[in-house]
């Protein structure tokens, strides 16, 4: 058991926190939050699992750091909606969530 | 009470998902190597045009992932573009009236694009390169704006869209003409490589920067009025 | 030594991760997440990524951090005038 995969280990922790995150809050930034979480998780199990064995390896860093750009991209384009949904209704969770709510 | 049960419903699922990932990493760390990744691109970094090899990979051997990234980059900004409805770029409601911000602005302008410079030039041969300089051009960007510095070219127009496509067209003009000449797809010419993935990193930076600053201009949205559905700025 | 740093840096990480979903405060949700991006690039030295720890301070701590406590302090405003605007 290295290091890395203890990263990786707690990338999946991560990834769980963040999906729970991620169907049970309401507020949609939390969501994007949540959201953001999983993708490091996911980030950090993909570098962990291809590293633990035969030290760093430049292909999938290459391939993170291109989801780290993407993963900025669209939180950003995320954030653009959430504000022009509450621009347009005065929401800031889903309607469907209000019903259950309530 | 139902709000309860729901409750628990997701914990359990979740504590499951995760248990299952984890087993599953497990025993994909268990797993014998299929190849030794490492190794084949230290054996052929040198034909790469560059001596760093996270450039080498998102530049050469893997160029096809980083076309695709600044394409859905590109698709990403335009959406952000097409949605903003915000009229005037100075808006006084829309910046931050910290007197502190202006004194650091002064001092920090200058300095984030020195340091996107650097980091662009770094790629070569150490940590560094295009996405990271672009990020930090696009940092500059939303510093000026929050302090009110005019910015022309941030308005949607001629410069904006050239800005946004720079990166793209450029990336799939050098990709195409390589076709075109006898190589792959893709494949730069030999000797020409680290010329090649120069010209194509600074217009990526550039086309990064703008596009992350227009996602992020785009996004205010003011009260007074609503443009109508398509209608041009 | 090292050990106890990665286990350390980990135990920080998930923390921050659940301190930032649990949070009643948004402003404060949005804070706990910049600190989350400043240690997920000290995991990435860790794990001898410094392209990708470049990369996650330029982003994950100042950028997106940027653009979401600008979201926030939106819809605090909104709910302080306490009558969102109209839909059309």
């Amino acid at each position: 058991m290295s290091p890395d995969l203890l990263y990786a280990l707690a990338g999946v922790v991560l990834c769980g926190i963040g999906l729970f995150g991620f169907l049970l809050l309401e507020h949609l930034l939390r969501r994007l939050l949540a959201f953001n979480l999983i993708g490091s998780g996911v980030f950090l199990v993909l570098i962990g699992l291809a590293q633990h064995r035969n030290g760093p390896d430049p292909v999938p860093q290459a391939l993170v750091l291109t989801g780290i750009v993407v993963a900025i991209a669209a939180t950003a384009l995320a954030v653009v909606l959430i504000r022009r949904y509450y621009h347009l209704t005065g929401h800031t969770s889903l309607a469907d969530d209000g019903e259950a709510q309530s | 009470m139902r709000r309860r049960l729901l409750l628990f419903l997701t914990l359990a699922a979740c504590a499951g998902f995760t248990v299952a990932l984890a087993a599953a990493v497990l025993h994909a760390a268990g797993a014998a190597l299929p190849s030794a990744l490492p190794e084949q691109l230290a054996a052929s970094l040198g034909s790469s045009g560059v001596e760093h090899p996270v450039t080498a990979v998102l530049l050469n051997f893997r160029n096809y992932d980083t076309l695709l990234e600044i394409g859905v980059l590109v698709i990403a900004g335009m959406v952000g573009i097409s949605l903003a409805s915000t009229s005037s770029l100075e808006d006084p409601a829309l910046r931050s009236s910290d007197s502190l911000l202006y004194a650091l602005q002064r001092w920090f302008v200058p300095l984030m694009l020195l340091l996107a410079l650097y980091l662009l030039w770094a790629g070569a041969d150490r940590p560094g390169g295009a996405f990271q300089a672009g990020a930090v051009l696009a940092a500059t960007g939303v510093l000026m704006r929050l302090g009110g510095l005019p910015m022309e070219f941030v308005r949607p127009g001629v410069l904006l869209r050239l800005g946004l496509v720079l990166g793209f067209a450029v990336f799939l003009l050098v990709a195409v003409a390589g076709a075109l000449a006898g190589e792959a797809f893709l494949a730069y010419p030999p000797g020409m490589a680290g010329g090649l993935i120069l010209t194509i990193e600074i217009v990526l930076t550039l086309s990064i920067g703008m596009i992350l600053l227009a996602l992020f201009v785009a996004a205010p949205v003011s009260d007074e009025h609503e443009p109508e559905e398509g209608a041009g700025p | 030594m090292n050990w106890w740093l990665d286990g350390l840096l980990i135990v920080a990480l998930l923390v921050t991760a659940v301190a930032m979903l649990v949070s009643r405060d948004l402003f404060r949700a949005v804070v706990m997440f910049m600190a989350f991006g400043l240690l997920m690039a000290v995991a990435w030295v860790r794990l001898q990524a410094p392209d990708i720890a470049l990369a996650e301070v330029a982003i994950g701590a100042g950028l997106s951090g940027v653009l979401l406590l600008d979201a926030v302090s939106h819809f605090q405003r909104g709910q302080r005038r306490q009558q969102p605007p109209e839909g059309k």
